[in-house]
Protein backbone atom coordinates (compact mmCIF):
# COMPACT_ATOMS: atom_id res chain seq x y z
CA UNK A 1 0.00 0.00 0.00
CA UNK A 2 1.40 3.80 -0.94
CA UNK A 3 -0.49 6.13 1.35
CA UNK A 4 -2.04 8.75 -0.97
CA UNK A 5 0.36 11.80 -0.11
CA UNK A 6 -0.41 15.77 0.78
CA UNK A 7 2.08 18.35 0.02
CA UNK A 8 2.48 22.54 0.81
CA UNK A 9 4.04 23.85 -2.01
CA UNK A 10 6.40 26.71 -1.29
CA UNK A 11 6.77 29.36 -3.63
CA UNK A 12 10.30 31.18 -3.62
CA UNK A 13 11.96 34.58 -4.27
CA UNK A 14 15.52 35.02 -4.07
CA UNK A 15 15.73 32.76 -1.25
CA UNK A 16 12.20 34.09 0.53
CA UNK A 17 9.32 32.52 0.69
CA UNK A 18 6.71 34.75 -1.56
CA UNK A 19 3.52 34.31 -0.01
CA UNK A 20 1.87 32.57 3.03
CA UNK A 21 3.45 34.52 5.91
CA UNK A 22 0.57 34.34 8.41
CA UNK A 23 2.16 31.66 10.48
CA UNK A 24 2.20 32.06 14.44
CA UNK A 25 5.27 31.36 15.75
CA UNK A 26 7.84 31.48 13.23
CA UNK A 27 11.14 33.24 14.00
CA UNK A 28 11.89 34.20 9.90
CA UNK A 29 8.62 33.90 8.38
CA UNK A 30 10.06 34.30 5.03
CA UNK A 31 12.49 31.39 5.46
CA UNK A 32 11.66 28.66 3.16
CA UNK A 33 13.26 25.94 5.60
CA UNK A 34 12.21 27.33 8.78
CA UNK A 35 8.50 27.01 6.85
CA UNK A 36 9.64 23.83 5.58
CA UNK A 37 10.48 22.24 8.93
CA UNK A 38 7.60 23.73 10.66
CA UNK A 39 5.43 21.16 8.13
CA UNK A 40 7.74 18.64 8.19
CA UNK A 41 6.81 18.43 11.74
CA UNK A 42 3.31 18.65 11.02
CA UNK A 43 3.45 15.82 9.11
CA UNK A 44 3.84 16.83 5.51
CA UNK A 45 4.64 13.98 3.46
CA UNK A 46 6.89 15.49 0.72
CA UNK A 47 7.34 19.16 -0.07
CA UNK A 48 7.76 21.52 -3.79
CA UNK A 49 9.80 24.14 -3.80
CA UNK A 50 9.15 26.01 -6.70
CA UNK A 51 11.76 28.94 -7.63
CA UNK A 52 10.52 31.92 -9.18
CA UNK A 53 13.93 33.97 -8.57
CA UNK A 54 13.71 35.99 -11.80
CA UNK A 55 18.21 36.16 -12.13
CA UNK A 56 20.70 34.64 -14.07
CA UNK A 57 22.43 32.92 -10.68
CA UNK A 58 19.45 31.31 -10.66
CA UNK A 59 21.07 27.76 -10.30
CA UNK A 60 23.02 29.11 -6.86
CA UNK A 61 20.04 30.41 -5.72
CA UNK A 62 18.18 26.88 -5.81
CA UNK A 63 21.20 24.93 -4.75
CA UNK A 64 21.87 26.85 -2.03
CA UNK A 65 17.92 26.15 -0.70
CA UNK A 66 18.20 22.81 -1.18
CA UNK A 67 21.72 22.57 0.44
CA UNK A 68 19.98 24.61 3.47
CA UNK A 69 16.64 22.43 3.56
CA UNK A 70 18.63 18.63 3.50
CA UNK A 71 20.69 20.11 6.33
CA UNK A 72 17.36 20.60 8.20
CA UNK A 73 14.00 18.96 6.80
CA UNK A 74 14.07 15.05 6.60
CA UNK A 75 11.24 14.36 4.30
CA UNK A 76 11.62 14.29 0.56
CA UNK A 77 11.59 17.25 -1.16
CA UNK A 78 11.31 18.62 -4.87
CA UNK A 79 13.02 21.81 -6.31
CA UNK A 80 11.61 23.19 -9.75
CA UNK A 81 12.33 26.20 -11.53
CA UNK A 82 15.47 27.20 -13.32
CA UNK A 83 16.29 23.34 -14.05
CA UNK A 84 17.27 23.74 -17.46
CA UNK A 85 20.19 20.95 -17.98
CA UNK A 86 21.41 17.53 -16.36
CA UNK A 87 23.90 19.80 -15.37
CA UNK A 88 21.44 21.84 -13.16
CA UNK A 89 19.71 18.62 -11.84
CA UNK A 90 22.48 17.02 -10.52
CA UNK A 91 23.69 20.26 -8.73
CA UNK A 92 20.38 20.17 -6.68
CA UNK A 93 20.23 16.48 -6.19
CA UNK A 94 23.57 16.39 -4.58
CA UNK A 95 22.89 19.60 -2.62
CA UNK A 96 19.80 16.68 -1.16
CA UNK A 97 17.09 17.47 -3.08
CA UNK A 98 15.35 13.88 -4.24
CA UNK A 99 13.47 15.00 -7.43
CA UNK A 100 13.42 17.76 -9.48
CA UNK A 101 10.59 19.21 -11.50
CA UNK A 102 10.44 20.69 -15.27
CA UNK A 103 8.28 22.67 -16.87
CA UNK A 104 9.39 25.17 -19.90
CA UNK A 105 12.17 23.41 -20.02
CA UNK A 106 10.84 20.40 -21.19
CA UNK A 107 8.57 22.07 -23.71
CA UNK A 108 11.47 23.57 -24.91
CA UNK A 109 13.43 20.77 -25.51
CA UNK A 110 11.65 17.38 -24.70
CA UNK A 111 14.54 15.35 -24.74
CA UNK A 112 15.90 16.68 -21.63
CA UNK A 113 13.12 14.38 -19.68
CA UNK A 114 15.12 11.70 -21.24
CA UNK A 115 18.19 12.76 -20.48
CA UNK A 116 17.42 13.49 -16.73
CA UNK A 117 15.66 10.00 -16.23
CA UNK A 118 18.71 8.30 -18.06
CA UNK A 119 21.17 9.65 -15.60
CA UNK A 120 19.13 10.22 -11.99
CA UNK A 121 16.29 7.34 -12.95
CA UNK A 122 12.84 8.65 -13.61
CA UNK A 123 11.80 8.62 -9.84
CA UNK A 124 13.87 11.72 -10.05
CA UNK A 125 11.85 13.60 -12.35
CA UNK A 126 8.54 15.11 -12.54
CA UNK A 127 6.62 17.51 -14.86
CA UNK A 128 5.11 20.25 -14.41
CA UNK A 129 2.21 21.07 -16.62
CA UNK A 130 0.40 24.54 -16.42
CA UNK A 131 -3.15 23.56 -18.05
CA UNK A 132 -6.20 25.76 -19.11
CA UNK A 133 -9.37 24.27 -20.20
CA UNK A 134 -10.20 24.92 -24.15
CA UNK A 135 -12.98 27.26 -24.75
CA UNK A 136 -14.24 25.98 -28.02
CA UNK A 137 -14.61 28.86 -30.85
CA UNK A 138 -17.24 29.53 -33.49
CA UNK A 139 -14.51 29.28 -35.75
CA UNK A 140 -12.26 26.03 -34.09
CA UNK A 141 -15.81 23.86 -33.46
CA UNK A 142 -17.89 24.37 -36.51
CA UNK A 143 -20.99 22.84 -36.56
CA UNK A 144 -21.03 19.31 -37.72
CA UNK A 145 -21.88 18.78 -41.52
CA UNK A 146 -24.68 17.18 -42.37
CA UNK A 147 -21.66 14.16 -43.86
CA UNK A 148 -19.82 14.32 -40.29
CA UNK A 149 -23.03 13.64 -39.04
CA UNK A 150 -24.12 10.63 -40.89
CA UNK A 151 -20.42 9.17 -40.98
CA UNK A 152 -17.23 10.07 -39.17
CA UNK A 153 -17.88 12.26 -36.35
CA UNK A 154 -15.28 15.19 -36.77
CA UNK A 155 -12.31 15.11 -34.42
CA UNK A 156 -12.61 17.34 -30.94
CA UNK A 157 -9.47 20.01 -31.05
CA UNK A 158 -5.96 18.80 -30.26
CA UNK A 159 -4.87 15.18 -29.21
CA UNK A 160 -8.10 14.95 -26.85
CA UNK A 161 -9.36 11.84 -28.87
CA UNK A 162 -11.87 10.20 -26.28
CA UNK A 163 -12.43 12.98 -24.16
CA UNK A 164 -14.97 15.71 -24.28
CA UNK A 165 -12.44 18.44 -22.66
CA UNK A 166 -9.00 19.63 -24.04
CA UNK A 167 -6.63 21.56 -22.29
CA UNK A 168 -4.15 24.24 -23.20
CA UNK A 169 -0.28 24.26 -22.12
CA UNK A 170 0.82 27.44 -20.31
CA UNK A 171 4.02 28.35 -19.53
CA UNK A 172 5.54 31.81 -17.49
CA UNK A 173 2.86 31.32 -14.71
CA UNK A 174 0.08 31.48 -16.70
CA UNK A 175 0.83 34.24 -19.04
CA UNK A 176 2.34 32.28 -22.20
CA UNK A 177 -0.04 29.75 -24.40
CA UNK A 178 1.70 26.99 -25.98
CA UNK A 179 0.61 26.44 -29.56
CA UNK A 180 0.36 23.10 -30.14
CA UNK A 181 0.49 21.56 -27.00
CA UNK A 182 -2.85 19.88 -25.55
CA UNK A 183 -2.23 19.20 -21.37
CA UNK A 184 -3.23 15.53 -21.60
CA UNK A 185 -1.51 14.63 -24.42
CA UNK A 186 1.74 16.42 -23.53
CA UNK A 187 1.28 14.32 -19.83
CA UNK A 188 1.86 11.04 -21.43
CA UNK A 189 4.63 12.31 -24.18
CA UNK A 190 6.16 13.35 -20.92
CA UNK A 191 6.16 10.44 -19.02
CA UNK A 192 6.95 8.33 -21.94
CA UNK A 193 10.26 10.32 -22.16
CA UNK A 194 11.11 9.66 -19.06
CA UNK A 195 9.28 11.58 -16.39
CA UNK A 196 8.05 9.28 -13.57
CA UNK A 197 5.59 12.13 -11.72
CA UNK A 198 3.26 14.77 -12.97
CA UNK A 199 2.39 17.83 -10.79
CA UNK A 200 -0.75 18.76 -12.71
CA UNK A 201 -2.01 22.71 -11.95
CA UNK A 202 -5.07 24.41 -13.09
CA UNK A 203 -4.37 27.79 -14.27
CA UNK A 204 -8.38 28.25 -14.44
CA UNK A 205 -8.41 27.13 -10.44
CA UNK A 206 -5.17 28.74 -9.45
CA UNK A 207 -5.80 30.76 -6.46
CA UNK A 208 -9.96 30.73 -6.40
CA UNK A 209 -10.10 28.59 -3.67
CA UNK A 210 -12.49 27.19 -5.83
CA UNK A 211 -11.52 23.57 -6.04
CA UNK A 212 -8.96 21.45 -8.03
CA UNK A 213 -10.20 20.99 -11.76
CA UNK A 214 -11.18 17.45 -11.15
CA UNK A 215 -12.14 16.54 -15.14
CA UNK A 216 -8.56 17.50 -15.69
CA UNK A 217 -6.95 15.34 -12.89
CA UNK A 218 -8.81 12.26 -14.10
CA UNK A 219 -8.15 13.04 -17.48
CA UNK A 220 -4.55 12.89 -16.80
CA UNK A 221 -4.59 10.18 -13.80
CA UNK A 222 -6.10 7.90 -16.86
CA UNK A 223 -3.83 8.68 -19.26
CA UNK A 224 -0.47 8.23 -17.18
CA UNK A 225 1.04 5.40 -15.78
CA UNK A 226 2.82 7.39 -13.02
CA UNK A 227 2.01 9.58 -9.88
CA UNK A 228 -0.27 12.47 -10.77
CA UNK A 229 -0.13 15.41 -8.01
CA UNK A 230 -3.67 17.32 -8.31
CA UNK A 231 -2.22 21.59 -7.80
CA UNK A 232 -4.32 24.72 -8.16
CA UNK A 233 -7.53 26.04 -6.49
CA UNK A 234 -7.69 24.11 -2.93
CA UNK A 235 -9.65 26.14 -0.95
CA UNK A 236 -11.21 23.69 1.17
CA UNK A 237 -10.36 19.70 2.69
CA UNK A 238 -13.47 18.68 0.79
CA UNK A 239 -11.44 19.70 -2.58
CA UNK A 240 -8.57 17.79 -1.28
CA UNK A 241 -10.59 14.33 -1.00
CA UNK A 242 -12.44 14.70 -4.31
CA UNK A 243 -8.66 15.28 -6.23
CA UNK A 244 -7.98 11.97 -4.91
CA UNK A 245 -11.50 10.23 -5.52
CA UNK A 246 -12.71 11.86 -8.50
CA UNK A 247 -9.73 12.94 -9.63
CA UNK A 248 -7.87 9.48 -9.17
CA UNK A 249 -4.77 11.79 -8.01
CA UNK A 250 -1.75 10.17 -5.80
CA UNK A 251 -1.00 13.64 -4.23
CA UNK A 252 -2.12 17.16 -3.38
CA UNK A 253 -0.25 20.58 -3.47
CA UNK A 254 -1.75 22.90 -1.33
CA UNK A 255 -0.12 26.39 -0.68
CA UNK A 256 -2.66 29.24 0.30
CA UNK A 257 -4.41 26.98 2.80
CA UNK A 258 -1.69 26.23 4.87
CA UNK A 259 0.51 29.55 4.69
CA UNK A 260 -2.39 31.24 5.61
CA UNK A 261 -3.58 28.77 8.48
CA UNK A 262 -6.72 27.96 6.97
CA UNK A 263 -6.05 24.88 7.69
CA UNK A 264 -3.54 23.09 9.22
CA UNK A 265 -1.52 19.71 7.64
CA UNK A 266 -2.72 17.58 10.46
CA UNK A 267 -6.39 18.51 10.21
CA UNK A 268 -6.15 17.72 6.19
CA UNK A 269 -4.68 14.34 7.01
CA UNK A 270 -7.51 13.55 9.53
CA UNK A 271 -10.29 14.75 6.69
CA UNK A 272 -9.29 12.15 4.52
CA UNK A 273 -8.61 9.81 6.86
CA UNK A 274 -12.61 9.93 7.96
CA UNK A 275 -13.17 9.85 3.95
CA UNK A 276 -11.41 6.43 4.08
CA UNK A 277 -8.76 7.78 2.40
CA UNK A 278 -5.12 6.11 3.41
CA UNK A 279 -3.04 8.55 5.05
CA UNK A 280 0.07 8.53 6.91
CA UNK A 281 -0.25 10.52 10.70
CA UNK B 1 31.91 13.69 24.63
CA UNK B 2 33.51 9.81 23.97
CA UNK B 3 30.10 8.91 23.76
CA UNK B 4 29.40 10.83 20.41
CA UNK B 5 29.36 7.81 17.79
CA UNK B 6 31.54 7.98 14.79
CA UNK B 7 29.49 6.87 11.99
CA UNK B 8 31.32 6.38 8.44
CA UNK B 9 29.36 5.97 5.63
CA UNK B 10 30.54 4.57 2.96
CA UNK B 11 31.23 6.67 -0.14
CA UNK B 12 32.09 4.31 -3.17
CA UNK B 13 30.61 6.87 -5.76
CA UNK B 14 27.01 6.24 -6.26
CA UNK B 15 23.99 8.09 -4.86
CA UNK B 16 23.81 11.67 -2.40
CA UNK B 17 24.74 10.48 0.76
CA UNK B 18 24.38 13.93 2.15
CA UNK B 19 21.27 13.52 3.15
CA UNK B 20 22.16 10.47 5.14
CA UNK B 21 25.09 12.32 6.72
CA UNK B 22 23.26 15.43 7.62
CA UNK B 23 20.52 13.31 9.25
CA UNK B 24 23.20 11.55 11.54
CA UNK B 25 24.51 14.86 12.82
CA UNK B 26 20.65 15.67 13.58
CA UNK B 27 20.57 12.67 15.80
CA UNK B 28 23.93 13.47 17.47
CA UNK B 29 26.44 11.20 15.38
CA UNK B 30 29.94 12.13 14.19
CA UNK B 31 29.64 11.50 10.63
CA UNK B 32 31.60 11.02 8.00
CA UNK B 33 31.44 10.39 4.17
CA UNK B 34 34.45 7.89 3.38
CA UNK B 35 36.55 5.20 1.78
CA UNK B 36 39.53 5.44 3.71
CA UNK B 37 39.92 2.12 5.64
CA UNK B 38 41.73 4.11 8.38
CA UNK B 39 38.70 6.43 8.79
CA UNK B 40 36.25 3.86 8.23
CA UNK B 41 38.80 1.15 11.24
CA UNK B 42 38.10 4.26 13.40
CA UNK B 43 34.34 4.14 13.46
CA UNK B 44 31.80 3.40 15.11
CA UNK B 45 29.26 2.18 13.26
CA UNK B 46 29.25 1.71 9.50
CA UNK B 47 26.47 2.35 7.00
CA UNK B 48 26.41 0.84 3.77
CA UNK B 49 23.89 3.51 1.35
CA UNK B 50 23.33 3.49 -2.05
CA UNK B 51 20.56 4.21 -4.62
CA UNK B 52 20.65 2.79 -8.44
CA UNK B 53 21.55 -0.67 -9.66
CA UNK B 54 22.83 -3.90 -7.61
CA UNK B 55 25.10 -4.72 -10.45
CA UNK B 56 27.52 -1.34 -11.00
CA UNK B 57 27.52 -0.86 -7.15
CA UNK B 58 28.92 -3.96 -6.25
CA UNK B 59 31.82 -3.76 -9.17
CA UNK B 60 32.52 -0.12 -7.65
CA UNK B 61 32.84 -1.77 -3.92
CA UNK B 62 34.98 -4.23 -5.14
CA UNK B 63 37.13 -2.25 -7.38
CA UNK B 64 37.72 -0.05 -3.91
CA UNK B 65 38.25 -3.09 -1.98
CA UNK B 66 35.39 -2.00 0.19
CA UNK B 67 33.96 -5.30 -0.21
CA UNK B 68 37.02 -6.65 2.04
CA UNK B 69 36.60 -3.79 4.47
CA UNK B 70 33.02 -4.09 5.21
CA UNK B 71 33.80 -7.88 5.97
CA UNK B 72 36.38 -6.96 8.15
CA UNK B 73 34.49 -4.52 10.09
CA UNK B 74 31.60 -6.89 10.66
CA UNK B 75 33.92 -9.14 12.28
CA UNK B 76 35.36 -6.99 14.58
CA UNK B 77 32.09 -6.30 15.47
CA UNK B 78 30.84 -3.79 14.33
CA UNK B 79 26.97 -2.40 13.78
CA UNK B 80 26.52 -2.23 10.22
CA UNK B 81 23.42 -1.02 8.09
CA UNK B 82 22.60 -1.17 4.42
CA UNK B 83 20.17 1.89 3.49
CA UNK B 84 18.07 0.77 0.38
CA UNK B 85 20.42 -0.14 -2.43
CA UNK B 86 22.78 -0.68 0.55
CA UNK B 87 20.32 -3.61 2.14
CA UNK B 88 20.40 -5.32 -0.80
CA UNK B 89 24.14 -5.30 -1.23
CA UNK B 90 24.24 -7.55 2.32
CA UNK B 91 22.54 -10.38 0.40
CA UNK B 92 24.13 -13.46 -1.66
CA UNK B 93 22.93 -12.39 -4.92
CA UNK B 94 20.19 -10.01 -7.23
CA UNK B 95 18.42 -11.47 -9.99
CA UNK B 96 18.98 -7.79 -11.41
CA UNK B 97 19.73 -6.98 -14.80
CA UNK B 98 21.00 -10.56 -15.44
CA UNK B 99 22.02 -11.15 -11.71
CA UNK B 100 24.91 -10.73 -9.81
CA UNK B 101 26.94 -11.44 -6.35
CA UNK B 102 26.60 -9.59 -3.67
CA UNK B 103 28.42 -9.01 -0.19
CA UNK B 104 26.80 -12.77 1.00
CA UNK B 105 26.93 -10.93 5.10
CA UNK B 106 23.28 -12.33 5.03
CA UNK B 107 21.65 -15.24 3.04
CA UNK B 108 19.13 -14.92 0.74
CA UNK B 109 18.22 -13.30 -2.74
CA UNK B 110 17.20 -10.35 -3.96
CA UNK B 111 14.66 -9.99 -6.52
CA UNK B 112 11.96 -8.26 -8.22
CA UNK B 113 8.95 -6.75 -6.32
CA UNK B 114 6.24 -9.43 -6.46
CA UNK B 115 3.54 -6.30 -7.84
CA UNK B 116 1.14 -7.51 -10.59
CA UNK B 117 -0.70 -4.71 -11.98
CA UNK B 118 1.17 -1.85 -9.54
CA UNK B 119 3.35 0.81 -10.31
CA UNK B 120 6.98 -0.12 -10.49
CA UNK B 121 9.42 1.14 -9.03
CA UNK B 122 7.02 1.23 -5.86
CA UNK B 123 7.63 5.29 -4.47
CA UNK B 124 6.13 6.81 -1.34
CA UNK B 125 4.89 6.18 2.38
CA UNK B 126 3.91 2.97 3.01
CA UNK B 127 2.65 1.32 6.59
CA UNK B 128 5.98 -1.18 8.05
CA UNK B 129 5.37 -3.83 10.30
CA UNK B 130 7.69 -5.21 12.98
CA UNK B 131 8.17 -9.04 12.50
CA UNK B 132 10.33 -8.91 15.93
CA UNK B 133 11.51 -6.70 18.78
CA UNK B 134 14.86 -5.05 17.80
CA UNK B 135 16.75 -2.61 19.91
CA UNK B 136 16.85 -0.96 15.91
CA UNK B 137 13.10 -0.29 16.37
CA UNK B 138 12.71 0.80 19.92
CA UNK B 139 10.31 3.25 20.47
CA UNK B 140 8.68 2.95 17.36
CA UNK B 141 5.10 1.83 17.02
CA UNK B 142 4.54 -1.48 14.18
CA UNK B 143 2.82 0.06 10.82
CA UNK B 144 4.66 3.41 11.30
CA UNK B 145 4.96 4.42 7.65
CA UNK B 146 8.57 4.68 6.30
CA UNK B 147 9.47 6.34 2.81
CA UNK B 148 10.50 3.82 -0.38
CA UNK B 149 11.89 4.20 -3.50
CA UNK B 150 12.66 0.68 -4.95
CA UNK B 151 12.05 -1.90 -7.58
CA UNK B 152 13.48 -5.15 -5.70
CA UNK B 153 13.44 -6.90 -2.31
CA UNK B 154 15.58 -9.29 -0.38
CA UNK B 155 14.31 -12.14 0.48
CA UNK B 156 15.79 -13.40 3.82
CA UNK B 157 15.67 -16.20 6.04
CA UNK B 158 12.91 -16.03 8.68
CA UNK B 159 15.75 -15.29 11.65
CA UNK B 160 16.69 -12.54 9.88
CA UNK B 161 13.51 -10.85 8.75
CA UNK B 162 12.85 -7.89 11.14
CA UNK B 163 10.11 -5.80 9.27
CA UNK B 164 7.88 -6.00 6.28
CA UNK B 165 5.56 -3.92 4.39
CA UNK B 166 3.12 -4.82 1.67
CA UNK B 167 2.83 -3.79 -2.06
CA UNK B 168 1.09 -6.41 -3.77
CA UNK B 169 2.65 -9.14 -1.65
CA UNK B 170 4.55 -8.22 2.07
CA UNK B 171 7.86 -7.81 0.88
CA UNK B 172 10.86 -7.58 3.29
CA UNK B 173 11.76 -4.02 4.22
CA UNK B 174 14.22 -4.23 7.39
CA UNK B 175 16.61 -7.28 8.55
CA UNK B 176 18.62 -7.59 11.39
CA UNK B 177 21.27 -10.64 12.19
CA UNK B 178 23.89 -10.37 14.82
CA UNK B 179 25.88 -6.91 13.84
CA UNK B 180 24.43 -6.57 10.21
CA UNK B 181 21.13 -4.44 9.91
CA UNK B 182 19.62 -3.31 6.84
CA UNK B 183 16.36 -1.14 5.87
CA UNK B 184 14.97 -0.94 2.38
CA UNK B 185 13.31 2.47 3.11
CA UNK B 186 15.39 5.70 3.60
CA UNK B 187 15.19 7.09 7.41
CA UNK B 188 16.61 9.99 6.45
CA UNK B 189 13.71 10.72 4.39
CA UNK B 190 10.83 9.62 6.70
CA UNK B 191 10.61 12.42 9.33
CA UNK B 192 10.62 11.69 12.58
CA UNK B 193 10.29 7.99 12.62
CA UNK B 194 13.42 7.26 10.39
CA UNK B 195 15.57 10.00 12.64
CA UNK B 196 14.47 7.45 15.83
CA UNK B 197 15.79 4.46 14.15
CA UNK B 198 18.62 6.29 13.71
CA UNK B 199 19.06 7.48 16.63
CA UNK B 200 18.74 3.66 17.60
CA UNK B 201 21.25 3.00 15.63
CA UNK B 202 23.66 5.12 17.00
CA UNK B 203 22.97 4.13 20.44
CA UNK B 204 23.77 0.28 19.24
CA UNK B 205 26.99 1.94 17.98
CA UNK B 206 28.42 3.55 21.47
CA UNK B 207 27.25 0.49 23.23
CA UNK B 208 28.81 -1.88 20.96
CA UNK B 209 32.51 -3.04 21.94
CA UNK B 210 34.47 -3.54 19.33
CA UNK B 211 37.52 -6.11 18.95
CA UNK B 212 40.77 -4.16 18.26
Amino acid sequence: MVLKRVIPCLDVDAGRVVKGTNFVGLRDAGDPVELAERYDAEGADELVFLDITASHEKRDTIVELARRTADNVFIPFTIGGGIRSVGDAQAVLDAGADKVSVNSAALDRPELLTELADQFGAQCVVIAIDAKKQIPTASSAPAPSRESDRDVPSLPRAEAVGSASAWDVYVNGGRKKVEGREAVAWAKEAVERGAGEVLLTSMDRDGTNDGYDVELTRAVADAVSVPVIASGGAGSLQHLSEAITAGGADAVLCASIFHYGTYRIRDAKQYLSDAGIPVRH
Amino acid sequence: MSERARIAILDYGVGNLRSVEKALEHVGAAASITRDPEDVRASDGVILPGVGAFPRAMERIRDLGLDELIRERRDAGVPLLGICLGLQLLFDSTTELGGATGLGLLAGEVAELDAPNLKIPHIGWSPVRWEKESRLTEGIESETPFYLVHSFAPRPGADDLLGTAAYGARFACAVERDNVFGVQFHPEKSSAAGLRLLANFTGICVETPVAA
